[in-house]
């Protein structure tokens, strides 16, 4: 629904919007002016247009990142975490939509309250108990503590999918002697694989961005993602800031391009669960 | 049969979260450096909290980060979302707008705004000094580090709250709205007696989140100030995990991360209730 307003009222809300606008783009702005100049100009006025575009910041962004290694690290991390959450989580949320086992209410009272237990609580057994595994630096062992982290949230946004799914399909199949799984995989995944595909685009974005877990499981330096050796390379005191602006673009670039391309999935699938009627 | 479907969710989270986080509540009654065999001290490492002023700090310090965050981005977001209303055609491109700081990392937002706003070298900051203002770089100072910090968080979050009270209030019936305007309310009066107590559940949702969320704050205060300058910036996370990795004092670092728990936990439920009851129908 929308309101239909006074002249007087649509100027105010609209500056107010523009100025909330502004807020939000100068940062980001300041990212991408300052990503094209060298160091020193930005000492000198971090306002300014570059002089000359600099596009080296971001061959030296590249190799100084080593974002052939890092980027590489993040997209196999943030891939295998998607895989697991979605494969997993499917199955899940369809026994939680159906109500297919008589314990689905202690096991939804149970994801619920795994959503909002702080990391700090699990953390630190979890860390020495995998150091004694030897399993420090391994990304297959992060995508598992990822798919734990991320996977109640999928799946009460999937579990969502699945009860649109009308149940008449569901008896359908069954009578024509399909099997559970049959019914699942056939009549079930081709219906709610839009859902999946909003929830890989999240779980992806969290994944990709993801920093308190990144920096304590991956520290050496051939496992790092890109987000924490960004971190890493902007915390040394010497960095050239044109450098890091340009490294930051490289994170950014790509999840911005499908955010704007694919803003609906994203925003309704975040905001998903969250409004109540 | 369909046990088996739910098998793999829960394995994983049970062994990631569930025994780590049982073996959390143990420890913090322990003395345990992460390698050699732990020591049963009983409520040592509680003791030691209560007459540790790092703690007090940061346990002050996540209730002024609750208060912040249950007022600015709320209002900003309520105040946004229903001009988005008004605004209509271009509600949608403000909205994409200003999500954009929600998907960017923690850590480029926090080393953009260190390095770019704060710095009084590379930053705006060190621009305005130059133009002859007193203004200091908010992080190294022990009075507003907090708040350099929220301000950072502030940022990439209030765009979020907005999106969903927008959404919120788009599902408000339009009849309840025309029967007001009908009645002669003002702008103000409809959003005061119709749209807000409609969104009313939407509201208390985020508000028991921002509970929860405040007490886990962690990021951006590690990104940009570590705790400091001073532990003046310090919160309970970030204490925790200082104890944990730094001091190699795990025993401490668990009893923290119960006491962050104990404090998330009545949101906790409040969420879970508000959350389940759409399980029911």
């Amino acid at each position: 629904m929308s309101l239909s307003e006074s002249r007087l009222t649509r100027f105010i809300v609209h500056v107010t919007l523009a100025v909330l606008l502004l807020i939000t783009l100068f940062p980001i702005a300041l990212m991408i002016v300052n990503s094209l100049k060298p160091s020193a100009e930005i000492v000198q006025n971090p306002l300014s247009f570059p002089s000359d575009l600099r596009w080296d910041n971001f061959v030296r962004a590249w190799s100084d990142a080593n974002f052939g290694r890092t980027l590489a690290n993040s997209a196999l991390l943030t891939g295998l975490t998607i895989l697991l959450v979605c494969s997993t989580g499917s199955l899940t949320a369809y026994v939680l939509a159906r109500r297919k086992i008589r314990t689905w209410k202690i096991l939804t009272f149970y994801l619920l309250a795994s959503t909002t237990a702080p990391i700090q609580l699990f953390l630190f057994p979890l860390y020495f108990g995998f150091a004694r595994f030897g399993l420090i630096n391994n990304p297959v062992a992060v995508a598992f503590i990822y798919t734990a982290v991320y996977s109640p949230f999928a799946i009460m946004l999937l579990r969502t999918y699945f009860l649109a799914v009308p149940k008449e399909l569901e008896e359908a199949a069954l009578i024509d002697g399909a099997s559970h799984w049959q019914v699942f995989a056939r009549v079930f995944l081709p219906i709610v694989s839009p859902g999946i595909l909003t929830v890989a685009l999240i779980i992806g974005l969290y994944s990709w961005n993801e920093f308190l877990i990144a920096t304590t499981f991956l520290q050496g330096q051939d496992q790092l993602t890109a987000v924490v050796s960004f971190f890493l390379l902007s915390g040394q005191y010497s960095s050239d800031w044109g450098v890091i602006m340009a490294a930051a673009l490289i994170i950014v670039l790509p999840i911005v391009i499908l955010f704007v391309l694919l803003q609906r999935r994203f925003i309704d699938g975040m905001a998903g669960g969250s409004v109540k009627g | 049969m369909h046990r088996l479907y739910v098998l793999p969710t829960l394995l994983i989270n049970v062994v990631i979260i569930a025994i780590p986080a049982l073996l959390t509540v143990m420890l913090a009654f322990f003395e345990w450096d992460g390698i050699s065999d732990p020591i049963f001290v009983g409520l040592d490492n509680f003791r030691a909290l209560w007459g540790d002023s790092v703690f007090w700090r940061a346990l002050g310090n996540n209730v002024i980060w609750t208060i912040i965050f249950l007022i600015v981005p709320i209002a900003m977001g309520l105040l946004a979302a229903t001009m988005m209303l008004v605004a209509r055609r271009s509600a949608n491109f403000f909205q994409v707008i200003y999500f954009l700081p929600v998907i960017i990392a923690t850590a480029i937002t926090g080393r953009v705004w260190q390095g770019m706003i704060y710095s009084p070298v590379t930053g705006i900051t060190g621009l305005v000094q130059r133009l002859g203002i007193d203004l200091a770089n908010p992080l190294t100072e022990t009075s507003s580090a907090l708040y350099g910090i929220a301000v950072v968080d502030l940022w990439h979050w209030w765009g979020f709250l907005c999106v969903i009270f927008f959404a919120a209030l788009r599902q408000v019936r339009a009849e309840q709205i025309e029967a007001a305007r009908v009645e002669g309310a003002t702008f103000l009066q409809t959003i005061r007696y119709v749209l807000l107590p409609g969104i009313m559940p939407t509201i208390t949702l985020m508000m028991i989140m921002t509970v929860i969320w405040s007490f886990l704050v962690f990021d951006f205060v590690y990104i940009l100030t570590q705790g400091g300058p001073a532990y003046s910036s310090e919160v309970l996370s970030t204490f925790a995990y200082r104890s944990a990795f730094y001091d190699l004092a795990v025993g401490k670092a668990a009893a923290i991360s119960v006491v962050i728990s104990l404090f998330g936990l009545a949101a906790t439920v409040l969420y879970i209730r508000v959350q389940a009851k759409e399980f029911d129908q």
